[in-house]
């Protein structure tokens, strides 16, 4: 469905992306890891349509995305931001309906649209602060409602910039299990993500980047081999195997004296820290 | 949420009240209650209330209602509470206009008009010069538009400054009166002529009020909700050019309307500009009618300038707001 040919963006003589090629089919739950400043979110304001590639072409279905109005491309396709800033006293609940926005053609949001914005708030958890202020919740609250946003406007593809961000281990989990069952009833995510190996135990496909340029391609057990890893984000990984057999990366410090050495400084500070009320005490 | 439309409700039925009574306060008192009877038969204070009272409070529920939509759609197109309608440089513009008239062309010309004409045009000219600077390669960044603003709203007030210096006695009056801002000269002509572009622009700027709702999660985020963000920019920025340009030539400069009247609305029933706009509308004709009718009471014979009352009850409300601001911003 979402096809890449060529694809370069450019500010200035700075080139963000570059010679990206990609096929994306529907169902599939694809990735985009790199160390910060790659292109991924670049890349993805790019499929977006936000973004015009200075060279190549981006594909929906066939068609350009230039050829698509603002509001087509918002049936297709949601965007979830990394930051989010509202000065404005909005409730949850109303940020959730403005992702029915595409749907509404300047109508009033009928009930079957309270409906999915509600349903969506459900999926996340989100419907218990529903008739909280935005700018009242936790960051990891306002993700939640984000994301119950982006699934109210009911997308065939999500793009997810950094979607576990602020979000507890729990919560996750949650999110990417949902981005699977996404996957599964036949629509597509696309996700930047910084956690590999939570990455890797739910997406089938991997983009690695570089400084704006594709390193690798393929299934995360392909791409996350500790040269690849090490080539990319110039620290040294390890694999290692869970007893339930599945492969985590870790990285590894280059020396190892940092930690210890941290830990001797942590129980002196406290120790002398200790001392010096002594002495006060007794003083 | 029904919460929002009784206090529209509420709002809508205050303003016939705060119209019927300030139409009655005066040199000539009118009991509010007798006005029907006035007019239908024609009895004592008829000439009053028709030719004086009643365009005055219309012109000030005009002016006070466009100024207060204005200011709500520019702070929701910059998503800063704190943003008013004279960002975009049109009330400054709209200043200078007249303080070129006043000061070198005279009143001979146009007669009474002149003032108006070249406020209007002033004010309309000057956003166009905000806009054309503000475009960088076909596109208007709302930072852009900002610094823009700035930068030839204090162009327009050194040529005020200029003007001023300039000015002899007379004309120094007239000019101060204006820039200050008032509704004495209110009569059914400058009805006529400022309610249909008054009311033009504020049509336009009710249509953005969905759009508007998804420009405060960010520009982007609107884009990505289906909205033409551009469009939207250049439609709010033409309906306030029109609002504000019709307001600025028929009353002056009057401040602090835009700026309080959306933020009292938003504390009372919340952001959605679909409330906002019209419940901004009521609350801003509510606010003024009432100032004017301060205005005019609380020094009589002699009347004060309303821009002075509103700015007296918005410059403590505007430092109560940074406070409030600041408070928000150092404790999260």
């Amino acid at each position: 469905m979402v096809e890449l040919e060529r694809v370069g963006y450019r500010i200035g003589q700075k080139w963000l992306v570059r010679n990206i090629d990609l096929k994306i089919e529907d169902g599939q739950f694809w990735i985009f890891v790199g160390p910060n400043g790659a292109g991924k979110s670049t890349l993805l304001r790019l499929i977006s349509g936000e973004l015009s590639p200075t060279t190549g072409w981006i594909r929906f279905f066939g068609k350009s995305i230039d050829e698509y109005s603002p509001q087509e491309l918002a049936r297709m396709r949601a965007y979830l931001q990394q930051k989010r800033e509202i000065n404005f006293p909005f409730r949850a609940s109303e940020i959730v309906l403005l992702g029915r926005h595409p749907h509404l053609n300047g109508a009033k949001e009928t009930p079957s649209d309270i409906a999915i914005a509600q349903e969506a708030m459900k999926q996340v958890q989100a419907d218990i602060f529903a008739e909280r202020l935005y700018s009242t919740l936790s960051g990891g609250e306002a993700s939640r409602v984000d994301l119950a946003r982006i699934l109210a406007q009911a997308p065939r593809l999500f793009l997810l910039d950094e979607p576990t961000n602020h979000l507890d281990p729990r919560h996750q989990v949650q999110i990417l299990r949902l981005c699977r069952s996404i996957v599964e009833s036949g629509r597509t995510v696309i996700a930047a993500i910084h956690d590999l190996n939570l990455a890797s135990m739910y997406a089938e496909h991997v983009l690695m980047l570089r400084e704006g340029n594709p390193v690798a391609v393929g299934t995360p057990a392909f791409i996350f081999t500790p040269e690849q890893l090490e080539a990319v984000y110039d620290v040294p990984f390890e694999v290692m195997q869970l007893s339930s057999g599945q492969r985590v990366v870790v990285p590894l410090p280059s020396d190892s004296t940092p930690k210890t050495g941290g830990l001797r400084n942590v129980s002196k500070l406290s120790s002398s820290q200790y001392g010096s009320s002594r002495t006060t005490a007794t003083g | 949420m029904p919460n929002r439309a009784k206090i529209l409700l509420i709002l809508g039925s205050l303003l016939p009240i705060s119209l019927c009574v300030a139409a009655g306060v005066g040199a000539y008192q009118i009991l509010p209650w007798r006005i029907p009877r006035i007019l239908l038969f024609h009895t004592d204070g008829f000439e009053v209330l028709l030719y004086v009272r009643f365009p005055r409070v219309l012109l000030s529920a005009m002016v006070g209602s466009v100024l207060a939509i204005s200011g709500a759609t520019l702070q929701g197109i910059f998503r800063n509470p704190l943003a008013d309608p004279g960002l975009i440089g049109v009330t400054a513009g709209a200043g200078l206009g007249a303080a070129i008239w006043i000061v070198l062309i005279g009143s001979g010309f146009l007669g009474i008009w002149g003032v108006p004409v070249a406020a209007f045009a002033g004010g309309v000219l000057v956003t166009i010069g905000v806009w054309k600077i503000a475009q960088t390669q076909g596109q208007v960044l709302t930072v852009t538009l900002l610094l823009a603003g700035i930068a030839l709203n204090s162009f327009a007030g050194a040529g005020i400054g200029l003007m001023t210096f300039l000015a002899d006695e007379e004309q120094l009056r007239s000019l101060t009166f204006w820039l200050l801002g008032g509704f004495g000269g209110a009569t059914w002509r400058t009805v006529a002529v400022t309610l249909p572009v008054a009311a033009i622009g504020a049509i336009v700027l009710f249509r953005l009020a969905r759009a508007l709702n998804a420009m405060s999660l960010g520009e982007s985020e609107a884009y990505h909700l289906g909205v033409s963000t551009e469009s939207l920019k250049r439609w709010a920025v033409f309906g306030v050019a029109l609002t504000v340009g019709a307001a600025v030539s028929a009353a002056g400069g009057i401040g602090f309307v835009g700026l309080v009247v959306p933020h009292l609305l938003r504390l009372m029933g919340g952001a959605d500009h679909r409330y906002l706009l019209p419940g901004s509308a009521l609350g801003g004709a509510i606010l003024l009618v009432l100032a004017d009718l301060f205005a005019r009471t609380v020094a009589v014979p002699a009347e004060l300038p309303v821009g002075v009352v509103t700015a007296l009850l918005g410059g403590p409300f505007f430092l109560w707001l940074l406070m409030r601001f600041k408070k928000e911003v150092v404790y999260g």
